[in-house]
């Protein structure tokens, strides 16, 4: 049976067909992966917040975008992947809770997919699908055999990107 | 930077007192809307990574149905009250003279009953709250959403994780006589406003 890795909040894991790697119940967070459809290498990181350099402290450089996406890219690398053929996918960056006045905080699902999608383009890597926003949850899983990005809601049903 | 979870034992109980007393007063007002006895554990007073905060509702891919307050004052911080979807399908049955498992699914007066009871509760532990420590703390009106508990959380843990990597959550947990209906209250004061509280309860 293939693996199932299990991917926690501001955290990322590597890995190689055929295993899967899953992040549950992804709020205003996004789940970023990176595929080599050749080698079947990839990783899927679940960032919290856009920018490191906006934050207090923290000693988890996988929290944040711009600290969190080049250290999985690293990874996925040294596994064996080739950056040319690196395609990206991400979803996430919901708000989910609507207060008229919202504070910067509560958008920061907003902030977040925006900043994910310029950090991957400094790095030269192309995202090819794309799953953002709205006001409800989602658990995503990326299956490494053929790069399928799944994306599961509660009321909104499951779908691939 | 100093860490500002640093806290003597005496501080955390200091604390879990404020918790005991507040969740005691929203147990009572719970109690008396539904007409069931509540039971409430000890409330938890913790500092735990962010990441596993989901862990203390059963994981974050737990559907849950979530009540969101902010509250304003000196000492802002935030309140969220999670329930298991079933409880909180049970709870509206309850509130709307319902045979228990009428409700799959919540129409706008049943948000507006969950939300109402959010306030409730709010309001009957951030009175607790004003008593013990003469902080006055205001809550916004509710929001409710029913998730994926992480989503949910999601909303206070990027707050706290703009300021470290740990959050300070103070925990209770309600049941009602017959177990049909559980939930999870917390309250969690924004970086900064713990020392406030702490301050007031007079265990610098």
């Amino acid at each position: 049976m293939a693996d199932l890795i299990k991917v926690g909040m501001a955290d990322y894991k590597v890995g190689r067909s055929p295993s899967t790697l899953i992040s549950y119940g992804l709020g205003s967070c996004i789940g970023v992966s990176l595929y080599d459809p050749q080698t079947k290498i990839g990783g899927l990181l679940h960032i919290m917040l856009p920018d490191s350099t906006q934050a207090r402290a923290s000693d988890n450089p996988a929290k944040f975008a711009d600290t969190g996406i080049p250290l999985m890219l690293n990874d996925v690398l040294a596994l064996g992947a080739a950056k040319g053929r690196l395609v990206a996918k991400l979803a996430g960056g919901a708000q989910m809770f609507a207060f008229a006045n919202a504070t910067d905080i509560m958008r920061v699902g907003n902030r977040n997919a925006e900043a994910v999608k310029q950090i991957l383009r400094k790095n030269g890597i192309r995202v090819i699908a794309e799953d953002t926003g709205g006001n409800y949850g989602r658990t995503v899983q990326i299956d490494l055999t053929n790069g399928a990005y799944k994306v599961k809601t509660i009321d909104r049903g499951e779908k691939e990107i | 930077m100093k860490d500002e979870f640093d806290l003597t034992p005496i501080q955390l109980d200091a604390l879990r007192e404020i918790g005991n007393i507040g969740a005691g007063n929203s147990a009572t007002a719970l109690s008396q809307i539904i007409n069931k006895r509540i039971d409430m554990n000890v409330p938890k007073v913790a500092f735990i990574p962010i990441e596993d905060v989901p862990d203390l509702v059963g994981g974050a891919d737990t559907v849950v149905a979530g009540i969101f307050l902010r509250v304003y004052g000196k000492a802002p911080s935030n309140i969220l009250f999670l329930m298991p979807q079933h409880s909180a399908f049970y709870l509206v049955d309850t509130l709307m003279g319902r045979p228990r498992g009428t409700t799959q699914s919540l129409d706008s007066m049943d948000q507006s009953a969950l939300m109402e009871i959010g306030n409730i509760l709010s309001g009957a532990y951030l009175n607790a709250f004003f008593n013990f420590t003469h902080i006055s703390m205001l809550p916004s009106i509710p929001a409710l959403a029913i998730d994926f508990a992480g989503a949910i959380l999601n909303v206070i843990l990027v707050q706290l994780g703009q300021m470290g990597d740990k959050a300070m959550v103070i925990e209770t947990e309600f049941l009602a006589e017959d177990e049909g209906i559980n939930g999870h209250f917390f309250l969690v004061p924004d970086p900064g406003s713990l020392g406030t509280l702490i301050k007031a309860v007079g265990v610098e």
